[in-house]
Formats: C-alpha cells, structure tokens, sequence
C-alpha cells in the first residue's frame, strides 16, 4: 500500500468548526502559550493507532459533525471520539476502526449523537508547517493553522514505516448522553470560599452551559459564594482547574485557557478526567466526586 | 514560601512580594529537572506542573523547597545577565496622563523610565506579553477608564507596577507611553534546544532607549 508521493484531502464543507491538532505545545507556558492540542486527547491518540500513525501525528478535530472531505488517494483513516453517523460514499463505516476510502470518495460526518467531537486521523497525518512544534490550533491565542474552510487542501505526511496494526478490539470510553462523574482534587485557593461552598460543588448536579468552548466549560448551577474577597494576583493555570468568578459560576479551564488567570481556582479535575470533559454536550448534567488515594 | 495543591499533577508555590517570586522563578529555572513539565512565574507565585510518572508530587515538593531556597536565590542572583535593550519613541497617547498621575512631568516619566533597570516577572495576557518589573523605581499606576479595543503591535504601557509592550495589535487598558519596533514575538523563531520565539522571557534584564520622534 506504499505510495511514491504524498496524498492530499480537501474541503468540501468545514462544519461548525473543524481544526487541526496533535499533542499540542506543553512546556511553554512560562513564554504566555498555552498547551493546546486535542482537547479529547485519548481518542485522537487511539485514531493516531489505529492507522499505524506516530503518536505526534496531526489530525482533525471535528466538532459536532457536518464535515466533508474527499481524498484524492486511496487512504486508510479512523474516526474516533464522538459517537455519530460517518460515511464513505454514503457507505456507513464503523467507527474505532482503520478504514480504507479510495481516490475520489467523499467522507462525511453525521451530527453527533452522543460526545460532540470526533477525531479524524488519516495514514501518514495532516502536514502543515508546525507552529512552535505543533500544528494545533490555539483558539484563544490564534496561534497555529486557522480552522478549515471549503476547498481548502490539506497535505498529508509520508505514510509510516508501520502497517495498519491489525486490531480486534481496542479500548474505547464511549461517549454517553446522561451525568457524568469526573474526579477532583482540591485547588489553591480553597480556603477563599464560603464553607458550605465545597460541599456545594461536589453534592450538585451541574450542568454544561452552551458557553463553553476549547478554553472553558462554563457550568450552570448554584452560587458559590467567596469569604476572601480580595483581588487575587493572576497566577498560573492549567486545563482542569476550576475557575469561580465573582457571580460565583465555576469553569473548568480546557486546553486553550489562558495561561494566567485571576479568579480563585476551588478544585482541579484529574488529568484522567479531561477527555471525557472534551465529549460533554451543552446541557448535559456533571457531578463531582473527591479523588482519593495518591497521585 | 507556602506550598498550595493544584490537583493531581501541579503543586502552585506561593510568596511574599513579587521580587521574592521573580528570585525563587530564576533559581527554580536554572535548576530545572527530568519530569518537569511546566514553571510558570505570575506575580507572587510559580506553578510547578510535573508529569507523575517521572516525578510524583511529594519529589517536586522537595526539589521546590530545596531550590527555592535563600542561599541558592543569591547565588542564582549573582548570574550576570546581559540587558535586551529595546528603544522606544515616547510618543504614547496617554504620557501626559501617566505623568499626571505619578504627579511629574513627561520629561521627567521618560527619563526615570529610560534610566530604570527592568527585569521580566513573568509572561501573561497574550504570548509573550512580559510583564517587567523594576525594583527601585515607582511607577504605580491605575489602567485606563476605558479599554482600547486594538491597541497596536509595539505599543509600551504602564499599569499597576509593570511595563508592558504588546508582542502584537489586540484590545488593552494600559496607559501607553510609548512605541518600539522590535520584534518582540517570532513564532518561526524556534527550535526544541533554546531558540525561542519571546526576545524577552522571564528572567530577562530590559532597559529602554530613547528614541526621538
């Protein structure tokens, strides 16, 4: 299946908002630029896999779905994360899994109906010039490739010495529609809350409001109120920590959050959990519990 | 120091005043270890964030304690740095405001402002937007009423105790003394060894040159 040059995919429809993403940029925060990358890093990980892929290939976040693309080769791709309807020339074709799409054929992307991002990677990874050693976009900093646009064509990278591994079954956290649960650690800044305020946090349902985005999960739910109402000096942030502003609404910080930040952080969610706060729909319900043991 | 949890993977060590922070950061940076994955200076305190399975949370906490501490600050002080000289046209639309405010004349902000020695805290807002510091000069000063919704690559402010130059155009409330033209942000200026893409990164000694109109 080797190829002498390499393929390219284009653009028919974008969606509401498909970019690209590998790993992202850790390590340069103290520079002002955030991690970035898939924001469900699991499942581009596992697309990465399946196709035989480096793990620090680039791929397609695609969020809620309505993307086209046709491949001007035959490519082996996967489409992982969101749970959804996908097609190859309106062949359904199932997801978690290698499958092979020949020059010319349309993939398209059904709304989602369960999670609301898929991840798309294709043999060989999207191969645009990298940004700071990544080729993810940062949506709050406007760093690395702008989201896609029709007609736009996309390079793909040299096919990897790997074949397609063959994989019967592989583990996949499926996206669900119902509350979660996602773990918690206690953050900095606990002590400047009401007492009840903890409490609060982890006895509530909460649910995720339409606001969210790659730089926060805004949650709807009860106030929670601060004793210590001092200014707080911006310090350091990173994806998971929950952020309360004055109102008393927490966000749970994600990949493109700003890299300082001046409201208290109550709690931090466990670096396990953070791919499944990629897949949370807006509306849908969360709850809290404590982590327990060491980390 | 105070060391506060931050979750499974991040501890955020906390400090007195911002000249202790910007010490403890510059020992921290230059004793930097194997599972560290990020240190992030702000302006009293430094986020240690480690990758677990190189280096658990009770290790970092001693390493933190252990290089943060007042003998190794001097010795990490006494590194002499070479000053990134920036210029600048103080030709700002708030000078006049800004020298009203610290109750001098314009002259008198620009030549206290070009003679003060400035050293990087810590980078935020945007990247590589440093926020710079100076330890013997006063230049307390309250943000604008009223943002600007751009506010040009290149434009040098004053707010609270920092100067601030915007690495490129976006909307900001600094009162703005100033313009320079130099590149303060180059996203190809990079590799994975040391070529960074900020011309001033925490640590950095900044002085600035006048520059007439």
């Amino acid at each position: 299946m080797s190829q002498q040059h390499p393929a390219s995919v284009t653009v028919i429809q974008p969606g509401p908002m498909t970019i690209i993403q590998d790993r992202g940029r850790p390590g340069l925060a103290h520079l002002g630029v955030g991690k970035s990358g898939a924001m469900d890093r699991a499942a581009l990980a596992l697309a990465n896999r399946l196709v035989g892929n480096a793990p620090d290939a680039a791929g397609l976040e695609i969020l809620f779905g309505g993307t086209e693309l046709t491949v001007d080769e035959a490519i082996w791709f996967a489409v992982t994360g969101a749970r959804g309807e996908v097609r190859v020339s309106g062949r359904l074709v199932p997801l978690d899994t290698a499958t092979l799409a020949e020059p010319g054929e349309r993939i398209s992307f059904g709304a989602a109906e369960s999670g609301i991002r898929y991840y798309l990677a294709m043999r060989g990874g999207i191969d645009t010039d990298p940004v700071l050693g990544s080729r993810s976009r940062d949506t709050l900093a406007k760093l690395g490739p702008d989201p896609l646009t029709a007609g736009q064509e996309l390079p793909l990278g040299v096919e990897p010495a790997d074949p397609i591994p063959s994989i019967d079954v592989v583990p996949v956290r499926t996206p669900t529609t119902g509350t979660v649960t996602i773990e918690l650690r206690p953050g900095p800044r606990r002590d400047w809350f009401e007492h009840n305020a903890w409490s609060l946090l982890v006895d509530s349902e909460w649910r995720v409001s339409p606001r969210s985005d790659r730089s926060g999960i805004r949650l709807e739910g009860p106030a929670l109120g601060r004793t210590d109402t001092r200014e707080l000096p911006s310090e350091g942030m990173m994806p998971g920590a929950i952020q309360v502003s004055p109102d008393g609404a927490p966000t749970i910080l994600a990949v493109d959050h700003p890299v300082t930040g001046g409201y208290p952080v109550i709690a931090v969610v466990t670096n396990y959990a953070l791919d499944a706060l990629a897949q949370l729909r807006p509306g849908q319900g969360i709850r809290f519990r404590v982590a327990t043991g060491r980390s | 120091m105070k060391v506060l949890p931050f979750g499974d993977r991040a501890l955020l060590a906390e400090f007195d005043s911002l000249h202790e922070t910007m010490a403890a950061f510059r020992s921290l940076d230059a004793q930097r270890r194997p599972g560290l994955v990020e240190l992030v200076p702000a302006a009293r305190t430094v986020l240690v964030e480690v990758d677990p399975e190189l280096l658990s949370l009770r290790a970092a906490e001693q390493w933190l304690r252990a290089a943060s501490d007042s003998q190794r600050l001097a010795v990490a002080d006494t590194i002499a740095a070479k000053p990134v000289v920036i210029p600048v046209c103080y030709n700002g639309p708030d000078i006049l405001d800004a020298a009203a405010i610290l109750g001098i004349s314009a002259n008198e902000l620009i030549s206290r402002h070009s003679l003060a020695e400035w050293r990087c805290a810590f980078i935020g807002f945007a990247p590589g937007f440093a926020y710079l510091a100076s330890e013997y000069a006063d230049f307390s000063m309250s943000r604008r009423k009223t943002s600007r919704p751009s506010v040009p690559a290149g434009s040098v402010g004053l707010a609270g105790e920092f100067t601030g130059i915007y690495p490129r155009s976006s909307p900001g409330g600094w009162q703005l003394i100033g313009t320079t033209d130099a590149t303060l942000w180059d996203e190809t200026r990079w590799d994975e060894s040391s070529v960074t893409p900020a011309m001033i990164s925490p640590g950095t000694i900044v002085r600035f040159e006048v520059v007439e109109p």
